[in-house]
């Protein structure tokens, strides 16, 4: 029964999410409050029943219930419970209930914490929002339905899910990034009402931006965990790949960047509205193509646990549906939207703008990248691959000139600055991060070494004058503490924000630079020296795991010759699928990890193992903490509060 | 529907064996070449994995393929020829590093193209604007304190009616 009452509930969700897309929006352009008045039960009403779905197919997880083909094929009576329960979003189907789930529960947050916004605002927004519901839920019960059974013969026990996501990492990784894929959902059903009502003010601006940074944080959040998921599970020490589902959620995160800025000076200033506007389209338009990238199987991928054409052409027409009907919808409305402000050559804004191309362009260029390969095949001229080297050799030359940018917009005013008063600012930091981008490679390394030259004082140039600037905030104040509570706390936000940007560029710099990486034969007893560490091979034992056998190396770890760590990797074989994982064991710290892999066993009773230094690999997933939290700091600003002290605006 | 299902299957099962890095030994007598064989190792793509470079994967045909480069540079041939002798087997497939020619000037030259585009326009955007500013066109300066009050009476108003 229960996965019928799952199925049955996703109907009724998709029923409200139609009348949801129809009744309030007709309602809005009608003046008709009772209409109007129907989004929020409509909203709660198709959050509720898609969290009933969800909870049953959880329920059939984790009761082993194999008679549902999709808990079947990726579920098994062996694994630990919080595998199983993860498992609902380990495949294609449960992917799409979990963003089913987060689409309809951005929907209701919407409707419960946007009290300031006119009821006919929020009816366009949550009626935007039903329409996209409608789409994904008409999907999962069209070409994917969760919950299908096998019946009257069903297995005994399930396939197993593949042993490479019964991680941690899959725990948190996904719902985290769908969080931000989706949470850019609400920022597209803003501009959409925006361009369907003609209000496109500052009020509007504050209205969508809190909304907006807590996606693009948790999109940050998402790529982050990602990065580190992939660092330790996949066993290769990378922590980046130019993967094609890297690349679908690198460039939402991009777009989503500029977005927030751009957002930031239409709040302010009243400026670059339309731009705005066209951002908030594409930065969801490309979590859809994301989704589509990923789940239709054209682009191949170590991602590709599920893939299907069929599924990829209706997301493909859902993607058409949403771009082509929101960007003829600009292309109508946008022209009628105009500036309120004009700024001197040297402002904020100008820098703001600057920031966007490059952002923009870096989207565009690994768009560019991962869909090259496809439009060479399409044009039948053969098969070509476009992978690091080229994103290496494209991306970092706009990431440096970006940076270099970024440190000079946080020293620039808004409206207008003199050349004389910037440089003022600025001469300190640019002195400060090529001194030491000089000397770090001489002290650190072996001698000067330009390409850590370059980045070392690009991110100190990033981080130094954010922190010239704050200080210079001091300078006329009376006490410290007053001042510092004084400053809002978006300023804050920034800061830290900017912040991450240059202590992930820290790492990126020193990892990429002064990583060492060894590949042994190693006999019981053999020692191997890296980077002043000595690892030392103990030989190998079994060990049982819930689900999976496993050889579990001993290698003690010694610097100078005292002990720092034992390291036990091991190399897995998971009973159902008969799979081969490696395990790394990682001693990690803030300046440096050491990491090491298990390979295969020899024919003369010695393993190749695989040993890793990689310093300051740590503070790449640190600056994207640092990131998401500057995001989320600033929706806590108070001014983004206040509003809240006023009673609801849906009383008809 | 079950069809599907099967290749998915058996395409789970096939990807299951590369789950485990790909690591093994070769003695170099040259560090610069063990240098050389990662970076060429790096460079190239496994032809027929998914979507992984020789170095990491663990197919049988990525093994083969490490080997005959170690062999290749212990002959004493240089990267070039290497490269060569790969796309010569294996199509332009196996790089990852696209050559440059007419059938990839837009993947290389498009990003700065773009970027000259896009710096032309805020160039022009910024001209406008700034022109306006000097002439002191400027209706609405930012938020002062109290438009900032004015907006958020707004905000606090019961208003469904466009301001």
């Amino acid at each position: 029964m229960n996965p019928e009452i799952g199925g049955f509930a996703l109907i009724i969700a998709l029923f409200l999410s139609v009348v949801l897309a129809l009744i309030p929006i007709y309602g809005a352009s009608t003046a008709n409050e009772m209409w109007m008045s129907y989004a929020k039960p409509l909203a709660a009403g198709q959050f509720l029943f898609v969290f009933i779905s969800f909870i049953c197919l959880g329920y059939a997880f984790s009761h082993d219930d194999f008679s549902v083909v999709y808990v079947a094929q990726h579920s098994n009576s062996q694994m630990p419970i919080q595998f199983k329960l993860s498992a609902i979003w380990g495949g294609h189907e449960g992917s799409l209930l979990l963003w089913a789930l987060i689409l309809t529960g951005w929907t209701f947050a919407v409707s419960r914490f946007s009290k300031a916004l006119p009821l006919d605002m929020l009816a366009r927004v949550l009626s935007v929002m039903g329409i996209v519901a409608t789409g994904f839920i008409s999907f999962l019960l069209i070409t994917s339905s969760p919950f299908a059974r096998y019946l009257p013969r069903y297995p005994v026990d399930g396939a197993d899910l593949n042993p490479l996501l019964q991680d941690f990492g899959l725990i948190v990784h996904p719902p985290m990034l769908y969080m931000g894929y989706v949470g850019f959902s609400v920022a597209f059903a803003f501009a959409i009402a925006a361009l369907l009502s003609g209000r496109m003010d500052a009020a509007w601006a504050r209205w969508a931006r809190p909304w907006t940074n807590i996606a693009w944080a948790f999109l940050g959040m998402g790529i982050t965990l990602g990065s580190w998921w992939a660092y330790y599970e996949l066993g290769w020490g990378g922590w980046w790949f130019w993967d094609p589902v890297e690349n679908a959620s690198l460039m939402p995160w991009l777009v989503g960047t500029a977005l927030v800025h751009s957002l930031a000076a239409t709040e302010k200033r009243g400026v670059f509205k339309s731009w705005t506007l066209l951002l908030a389209i594409f930065a969801f338009s490309l979590s859809l193509l994301g989704t589509f990238l990923v789940r239709s199987g054209v682009l191949t991928s170590v991602h590709a646990f599920a893939s299907d054409p069929e599924r990829g052409f209706f997301i493909l027409m859902l993607l058409a549906l949403t771009m082509g009907g929101s960007l003829t919808l600009y292309a109508l409305k946008a022209p009628n939207v105009k500036s309120e402000s004009s700024f001197s050559w040297l402002s904020r804004e100008v820098l703001l703008l600057i920031n966007n191309v490059f952002l923009t362009v870096m989207a565009v260029t690994v768009l560019l990248g991962t869909l090259y390969p496809l439009l060479i095949d399409a044009l039948g001229q053969g098969k070509i691959s476009v992978g690091p080297p080229y994103f290496n050799a494209v991306f970092v030359p706009i990431m440096c000139a970006m940076s270099i940018a970024m440190g000079v917009s946080v020293a620039v005013r808004w409206r207008e600055s003199t050349p004389k008063a910037v440089l003022d600012k600025l001469w300190k930091p640019a002195v400060f991060s090529i001194i030491c981008g000089l000397l770090f490679p001489m002290i650190y390394g072996n001698g000067f070494e330009a390409r850590v030259f370059l980045g070392i004082s690009i991110s100190l140039w990033v981080m130094s004058s954010v922190v010239t600037e704050f200080i210079g905030k001091f300078r006329n104040a009376q006490s410290i503490t007053s001042r510092l509570k004084q400053l809002p706390l978006s300023y804050y936000g920034m800061m830290v924000a900017h912040i991450g940007v240059g202590v992930t560029a820290v790492g990126i710099t020193l990892v990429s630079n002064y990583s060492e990486e060894r590949d042994m034969r190693m006999q019981t007893g053999d020692t191997v020296e890296i980077a002043d560490y000595q690892f030392t091979f103990q030989g190998t034992h079994v060990v049982k795991g819930a689900n999976y056998m496993a050889d579990q190396a001993t290698i003690v770890v010694a610097e100078d010759g005292e002990t720092i760590v034992t390291l036990r990797p091991e190399k897995r074989r998971y009973n159902v699928k008969n799979a081969m994982m490696t395990e790394a064991d990682i001693d990690a710290s803030l300046f440096r990890d050491l990491y090491v892999a298990l390979g295969e066993p020899l024919e003369d009773g010695s393993w190749a193992v695989r040993m890793h230094y990689k310093p300051y690999v740590r503070w790449l997933w640190l600056g994207g903490i640092l990131m998401a939290l500057g995001g989320l700091l600033t929706v806590a600003d108070k001014r983004y509060r206040q509003r809240s002290a006023r009673q609801e605006p849906t009383n008809a | 529907m079950l069809k599907i299902n099967i290749i998915a299957g058996l395409l789970m099962l096939l990807s299951s064996f590369m789950l485990s890095a790909a690591i093994d030994v070769y003695k170099f007598d040259d560090p610069e070449k063990e240098k050389r064989f990662h970076q060429l190792a790096f460079e190239l793509r496994c032809p027929k994995c998914q979507n992984q470079n020789i170095a990491d994967s663990n197919a049988e045909i990525a093994q083969d393929l490490r080997t005959k480069i170690f062999q290749m540079l212990n002959a004493g041939k240089n990267d070039n020829e290497i490269v060569d002798y790969m796309v010569e087997r294996y199509g332009d497939f196996v790089l990852y590093e696209p050559r440059v020619n007419p059938q990839t000037y837009l993947l290389w030259y498009g990003p700065a193209l773009f970027l000259v585009l896009g710096l032309g326009v805020v160039a022009l955007i910024i001209r406008s604007r700034n022109k306006q500013y000097q002439q002191g066109n400027d209706h609405q300066p930012s938020l002062s304190n109290s438009e900032a009050k004015a907006l958020d009476g707004l905000l606090k108003t019961k208003s469904g009616k466009k301001q």
